[in-house]
This record gives structure tokens, sequence and C-alpha cells, in this order.
């Protein structure tokens, strides 16, 4: 099938490929480029595994066609730590707090969690659990990753400050 | 000298230690990789296509319109599948379940693989798939109880009895002052680990190479050699981390070896994920099962009888026996018990292991009617389950092993507020006008153990390597198991290398039944034992060294050093007792399995109470569970960070069986109605309000040197049941068909 080129930002590099006009953009992220953390679990929009950020939204990436994400801003699992491999504090409260147990969920998790605390700086428990209700964890580690959220949602509020300060 | 009687004195401080996941910091960056992650150089990828019928046979495939399609590469049909060494349908042991491998044209549920189609891309695959256009011959099918014949079967479970039981059940009712006859109905579950199974296959000439979700490599691998015809050395998987697997990798499915046979068709590696709807079908489920309770109490509430009528369906072509009796010959005294099974054949793929297979379904069934028991008697639900409390197990009159169940009921009631229960049902209300209910369930599972080995090193660096063909699907292997070793070899964690998921370590047998860590961590155990010992006694021979002649009991490890037991001033590090022999390392082999003795004498069980809360909407009939407690006493708690998220996920999947989990057959068709995570419910967050598991100290010298009992299945037992009776406490309505959705709340 004819290929056809596409350029978006993912990460904070930019990409440019040529895809086919039939493969989903998590194919494409998972079997193109190798960006394998954003797992697959339904292909039908269900589970959220395959959560990535969008141009400021929580996009499900198996349920929309690379093509459509020409020009996009994606951030992905791989892009969220710091360059020197600092750890995002989202990160580091799904670690800290055992929000993960198999951890295939885990990316996908993590992807909507920022995106909610980015809307809503600080949530309620129950804010959290129907904000990541997107999101399937099978293993079921509910409790613990409303813990991890609300865990780093006081670590991003404490280095915010921190940089107002500064 | 014999190492492994060897005494020595362990100063570990790495068991019982909350430690977070070793391999965390790989999960939250997305850098674990899963088997369909891999992606090996000339890999092509292979698509199931899965029959639309349920019974029958395939009559026409278009293979030729499926080829034509650009980018695909082949097309593997019963023509030209490569030739297996024996039948699919072999039974050669009793976990060898039948497999449906294109061995030919014939249906025998619906989702049955058919063909699969190689492609260069995922998508060209896909699409010739779609172009195959089956046509096939259907059958009639049976997938319900009402439409076919019972039977007794031979055995149920992987060869339990299909009869149990002791003294006279009959006259127990006729006798009894209360009594209960009640059916529960529990429905087939799909195991829907996040992540599908998947497999990337690579022959290398004869060898071959493979990443795979498996809960069971060695049997795999065992499977394997025997369906390809090669030795299974030959055959080297990974799977160093499962994106869950709840029985459903624990044996290997039809569809990874068919992804090892693509591989062999095209001479390429072969990547091959089942999508999510195809699940449904050749992975194994949790069979559907109508259970028929019957129980007795004298005047006192003291049970007369209980008889457990199962009735459960296999497949028409295989044999499993959901064993949903297990609980009712561990749980409650009762001077009649009797236990029996009949079995029907359905068209659907042979139902088998989901996550607590039979103690899930079993518990429902029992503590419902229980509970029920209870009302009849007047008496509060817990009251009634202490009256009855057993000493020693019911079915066999043998002690348990240890059992804090007494202490689960007290701590897990004293958190949730029992005390404050009313007796009848439907006497509370919120401030919303939603009904209130209070429910308990009380949780059992076996302490089982299988056979595993692991083999330690002592360097002469003065750091430890630990090797053990271990699975982590989730429950903290990497983590828990690892705590051990670096605790039987007396060092911190950082100076030991520490090797699972890779089928060329020792087997450590598979990781079922809640009984890894204790198999695994016993068989770690004696081997970092034998390797200390082995160390001990380089150092007792040599006359230069403090520990010359200090006898086979002299001796204690701590802190990567040996002592004298008499005399802890002296002693020296490993590196040195090592590097003076010119040696680079020792070594230290052990197994793991059940002390026989024991086993025949004891019974073993991991316990617990569970209490719910929930709320019905008086109009609308929905529930919500708004409080689950659970106390659970496993045992010794190795890593209490994994065994408490291990009770609160097994609590989870409790909610699902009583409020959301069915898979719904097409009685007409025998296709799954509800084969996609969009119509098949499980809980998402928001359906989660709040959840506490409370670790119970339990100490038992019996079970294993560790006394670890297992954790991973256990919370779902107790918890569907509490829910259920919560119901009835809420509403004052019996629901005995699961999942209690509102419709069978309405009238
Ligand atoms: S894979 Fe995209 S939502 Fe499940
Ligand atoms: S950790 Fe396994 S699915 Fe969430």
């Amino acid at each position: 099938m004819k290929k056809s080129p596409v350029s978006m930002t993912i990460n904070g590099q930019p990409v440019e490929e040529l895809v086919e006009p039939r493969t989903l953009l998590i194919h494409f992220l998972r079997e193109q480029l190798n960006l394998t953390g954003a797992h697959i679990g339904c292909e039908t929009s269900h589970c959220g595994a395959c959560t990535i950020d969008l141009d400021g939204k929580s996009v499900k990436s198996c349920t929309i066609f690379t093509l459509q994400a020409e020009g996009a801003h994606i951030r992905t699992i791989e892009g969220m730590a710091a360059a020197d491999g600092t750890l995002h504090a989202l990160q580091e409260a799904f670690r800290e707090k055992h929000g993960l147990q198999c951890g295939y969920c885990t990316p996908g998790m993590i992807l909507r969690a920022w995106r909610l605390l980015q809307e809503n700086p600080d949530p309620t428990d129950a804010e959290i659990r129907f904000g990541i209700a997107g999101n399937l964890c099978r293993c079921t580690g509910y409790q613990n990753i409303v813990a991890a959220i609300k865990h780093a949602a006081i670590l991003m509020a404490g280095a915010q400050q921190k940089e107002a300060a500064e | 000298m014999n190492i492994m009687n060897t005494a020595h004195v362990r100063h570990g401080s790495n068991i019982g230690q909350n430690l977070t996941r070793r391999e965390g910091a790989l999960k939250v960056t997305g850098a674990a990789r899963y088997a369909a992650d891999h992606h090996p150089a000339g890999m092509l990828y292979a698509v199931l296509a899965v029959s639309a019928v349920a019974r029958g046979r395939v009559t026409a495939l278009d293979v030729a319109a499926a080829k034509a399609h650009p980018g695909v590469v082949d097309v593997m049909t019963p023509q030209n599948a490569p030739k297996l060494a024996h039948h699919p349908d072999e039974k050669t042991n009793p976990f060898a379940f039948r497999l449906d491998i294109l061995q030919d044209a014939q249906v025998r549920y619906a989702n049955q693989p058919i063909a699969v189609v190689i492609g260069e891309s995922l998508e060209a695959a896909t699409e010739g798939a779609v172009l195959l256009a089956p046509a096939y011959q259907a059958e009639d099918v049976v997938v319900r109880f009402e439409d076919g014949e019972h039977f007794v079967p031979a055995a149920v479970g992987v060869g339990a009895p299909a009869e149990e039981g002791h003294g006279d059940v009959e006259a127990g009712l006729r006798n009894a002052a209360q009594r209960v006859d009640v059916t529960y109905d529990t429905p087939a579950h799909y195991h829907n680990a996040l992540e599908p199974h998947a497999i990337v296959a690579e022959w290398q000439g004869e060898r071959l190479i493979i990443d795979t979700p498996s809960q069971g490599m060695a049997i795999a691998q065992g499977r394997l050699a025997g369906l390809f015809g090669i030795a299974p050395e030959d055959i080297y998987i990974r799977s160093p981390y499962l994106g869950g697997g709840f029985g459903g990798k624990g044996l290997i499915a039809g569809p990874q070896v068919l992804g090892i046979m693509a591989a062999k068709l095209v001479g390429k590696p072969v990547k091959l994920v089942m999508r999510r709807e195809q699940l449904y079908g050749p992975i194994g489920h949790r069979g559907v099962t109508r259970q028929h309770m019957r129980l007795g109490a004298d005047t006192e509430g003291g049970l007369t009888a209980i008889d457990h009528h199962i009735l459960t369906a296999t497949s028409r072509f295989d044999d499993f026996f959901e064993p949903s009796a297990g609980v009712t010959h561990t749980l409650y005294a009762t001077p009649a018990l009797l236990t029996r099974y009949e079995g029907m054949r359905f068209d659907t793929g042979t139902p088998l292991f989901v996550r607590a297979p039979g103690e899930a379904s079993g518990s429902v069934a029992l503590e419902g009617a229980i509970d029920e028991l209870a009302e009849a008697c007047g008496m509060d639900p817990l009251a009634f389950r202490l009256k009855n409390y057993a000493e020693t197990e019911p079915l066999t009159g043998k002690p348990f092993t240890s059992k804090a169940l007494r202490a689960c009921y007290a701590q897990g009631a004293a958190r949730f507020g029992w005390a404050k229960r009313p007796l009848a049902a439907r006497m509370m209300t919120d401030a919303q006008g939603l009904l209130t209910g209070w429910g308990v369930g009380t949780a059992t599972f076996p302490a089982h153990m299988f056979q595993a080995s692991a083999r330690a090193e002592i360097r002469s660096d003065g750091s430890g390597v630990v090797e053990i063909g271990a699975h982590d699907m989730g429950q903290g292997a990497w983590t828990a198991l690892a705590q051990i070793a670096a605790d039987g070899l007396s060092l911190d964690m950082d100076k030991l290398t520490f090797r699972i998921g890779t089928s060329d370590l020792p087997d450590a047998g598979i990781a079922g039944g809640s009984a890894h860590t204790a198999t695994a961590g016993s068989a770690i155990h004696n081997a970092t034992g034998a390797a200390i010992a082995a160390l001990a006694d380089i150092a007792m021979r040599d006359e230069t060294s403090p520990l010359f002649g200090a006898g086979n009991a002299g001796v204690v490890s701590r802190d990567g050093h040996l002592y004298r037991r008499d005399d802890e001033s002296r002693g020296e590090s490993y590196a040195t007792i090592l590097s003076r022999a010119g040696l680079d390392s020792v070594e230290g082999r052990g197994e793991g399995a059940a002390d026989q003795a024991v086993t025949e004498n004891y019974a073993g069980h991991a316990h617990g109470a569970v209490f719910a809360e929930v709320k019905v909407d008086p109009e609308l009939g929905q529930v919500r569970v708004t409080r689950l407690v659970g106390a659970f006493a496993a045992g010794r708690v190795i890593n209490p960070r994994m065994v408490e998220s291990q009770y609160l996920g097994g609590m989870i999947w409790g909610v699902s069986f009583a409020l959301h989990e069915e898979a719904i057959m097409d009685r007409r068709t025998g296709r799954p109605v509800n084969g996609n995570l969009a119509d098949y419910h499980v809980p998402v967050n928001a359906d989660i309000p709040s959840v506490e598991a409370i670790l119970i100290d339990e100490q038992d010298s019996l079970i294993n040197a560790l006394g670890i009992k297992g954790v991973g299945e256990i919370g779902i037992t107790g918890t569907a049941g509490a829910i259920v009776n919560a119901i009835w406490h809420a509403t004052g309505i019996r629901v005995r068909s699961m999942p209690v959705t509102l419709d069978k709340l309405l009238f």
C-alpha cells in the first residue's frame, strides 16, 4: 500500500516518516519508531494501555491513524524522564507508592495521570478515580495508583513552588 | 560431608522489608520489554484468522485472495502447516491440554484459530486474514446446562476425586433445626490479563528462541519439545516480564505454538500478538458452575451437614472441571460433609485455571449459603462462622500447620466496625437514601508447593549470584525472591546478582497455585544454604582461617562474612576465604518441594476474613461497594508491599466476581456475545472507592523452612461472598446468580 509522508514532534524530537494511511498511531510508535513503552491491550479504546499525550489531550493511540497526528506534539512514556535519566515525579511516585504490579498498564496510566494533573493539580481521591477510569489495571493496583498520583501531585506542587521562589 | 546439614545462623535483614520493586524503574519508564516489544531483524508479522462458528468444519478459505494482497508473505492452513512430531490431542501428561494448531479443518469452539496469515507488516497480515473469507459447515452447539446430558466426571481439576466426604449428610439434614437448600450460579470468566498472549519466535536451525509471557517456562519447553520433536534444551524462552497472567499463561496456548509454526514455515522470525477478542476461546477460561448447596444447623447454630453439589462444564474435546468444592473441604466444621460433581460438555474452548480456580467460584456459593443459614438461625453471620470454626480440616481431620483465622476475623471486624451491624436486613440507609448493607466472607486458599531448583554462587570479590527460572507476572518475584536470596547469602541486595525469567536457568516450576514464592523461595533458601556451607567447609579445613575446626554447627554467616558461633569476634570475609583457597567462587544447589511428612499429616491453608459495605440505589438497583476490609494470614510475609498489593488486587477481583464479570455465550451460535473489554465488564478505578488489606502475623514452622504460604489468589475468595451477603443486608434480597447486576435487584 502506498505510503504517505507524515511529520510530528515526539518527546521534543521532530519525526518525519513514511507511513501507510491504514497504520494506527500505536503501531507506528511501537513497530516503526521502536517506542514500545505504550502497550496494546485491546485496540478498541477501552483499556488505556496505549495512552499518550497529543496536543494537550490524553489520547488512546490505538484509536487514531498516524496520519491524523500530522503536525502534532506527542509525549510518550519515553519522554517523561529528564534527559539525564532523572525520573519524573509521577514515575517516581508510581515506583515509590507501588502503583504498579505487572507494569503493563503503567505507561498509559502515567501519561493519563500527567494530563489529569495538568488539568487539576490538586485532585481529590474521587476525581482521580474518575479521571483515570479509562485506564484499566487488571492486576489491579487501583488503590496504590491513586496513592501514587496524589503523591506525585504533592511532589509536582513542591517543585513548582521551588521554581517560583527561585 | 553432607553440606545440607551444616547449620548456619542467618542474620539476614532483607526478608520482611518493604522494598519497592527492583524492576520498578524499568516499568515506569517504558524500558521493561514485554514479549510483543521485541523486534528481531527481518521479523514478519503473523495474524490469526479465527473461527466465526463454534462447531463444524472450515469448508473454504480464499488463500489466493489473501496471498494476492501486497505485503502478505504466506498463509498457513492445515494444508501447509509444518508437520508436528505428535498430534496436539495426545495427552502426554496431566498438564497437556488439547490444542488447536491447524491439525485439521475441524472447529471445536468459536475463535478457534483456523489459519495464520504472515505479512511484512501487521496491517498487511491483518487485511490478508480478512480476505480469507472462510466458509463453514456449522453444526448445532451446546453452551447451556439445560441443553445436554450430565455425567459424573472421572476426576475434577487436575486429578481430584469427583466425590468426597464423611458422615451421613441426609441424616444431618433431616435432624437439623434449620436448613437452607439453595442454588448459586457462577458464569464463565476470561483472564483478560492486560497483556494479550504474544510471541516472537525465531528458529536458528534446530534451535528455537522465543519471547513469550509464561508462568511455566519448563512446562512450556517440555510441551514444545514434544510437539516439534526437538530437545527441551534447544528451546530458549525469555519471559522476564509478564503483563499479568492469572493462570492464563501457565500453559503454552495454541496461538503461541502457531507463532512458532509460522516462523518455521517462512524461515524468518515472526511476531504473533493475539487481539483482545481472540482471547475468548483458545487460552482457557473459568468454567461455568451451578452449585446446589444443602446445609443444616442445630438449635445452637452448629452445622449438622453440608452437601455441596457442583454442576460444571468442560469442552466437548477435553476435560477440565472447575474444582469448586475445595473451600467446602477446609472451612467449616461439620459432622457430615458431601461434595460431588456432575459435568457437561459445551462447545467452547477447554476451561482452565483462572485466578483461584475452583476456590473463587466455590467460595461464593459456600459463603452465600452459610450466610443464609446464619440468617435462618437468627445469628450474626460472623458469630455463626466462629461457632462453626474448624479446629482441624473438616474433610480429612488433619490439624492445620497454622491457622490465624480467628485473628483475621477479630482484626478485620474491629477495623470495619462490624459490631455496630444490625442483625436484620434493610435496616441502614445513608444520607442520600441509599440502602446500606454489611457482609462478611471467609477467605481461604491452600498452601501448595510444587518443584523448583536454584543455583547460588559466592564469588571471590565478595558478591553473590542466585539463578532460578522464576516468573514475575506482576506479583513481585524479582523483588521478593531476591530478598530471600540476599538473606540466604547474608549479603546486601546490591552485592547480589539475581537472575530469573529465562528458561536456561534452573527450573522454578510453575508460577501458579499461589505457590511460587514458597516453592522457588525454598529452592533459593536451600541453594544459598548449600553455597554458604561449601564456603564454611573450605574455611574450617584451612588451618590459617579463624574458623579452622569450628565444626559443622559452629559457623554463622553475616554481612558477607563467616564467624565462629562460639566467638563472633573471630571471622573473615567471603572474599578472604575464597582468595586464600585460590578459588573464583563456590556454588550451591538446592531444591524446593513440599515436605511429604508434613503434607501427609497436616493441612496447610492461608486464611482471611473480608468485610464489605455496599450501597444500593433503592429505585435503580445499582450497587456500589463503598468499603472493603480484608484481614489475611498467610504465614511469613517476605515483602509487605508486594503482599498487600496481591491482597488488594485479589479483593478487587472479588468485586469483579460479585458485580461485573460474566462471559455471555449466544446459545444459538456458541459465540461469546461480549468478547471484548467494552462489554465484558471489569472494574475500573471509579468502581473501587476504598479497599484495605490487613496483614495478620502468622508463624508457621511446618509448611516449609521459610514459613511461607501463598497470597496471590486468596483475596478473591471471601470477597465476592462478603459483597453478595452485604447486598442482602442492604436490600433483603438474596441474589444467587453472579454477577449481581441491577436487573436482579429490581422486581
Ligand atoms: S490498546 Fe488502546 S485503549 Fe486498549
Ligand atoms: S499493573 Fe498489571 S495491569 Fe496494571
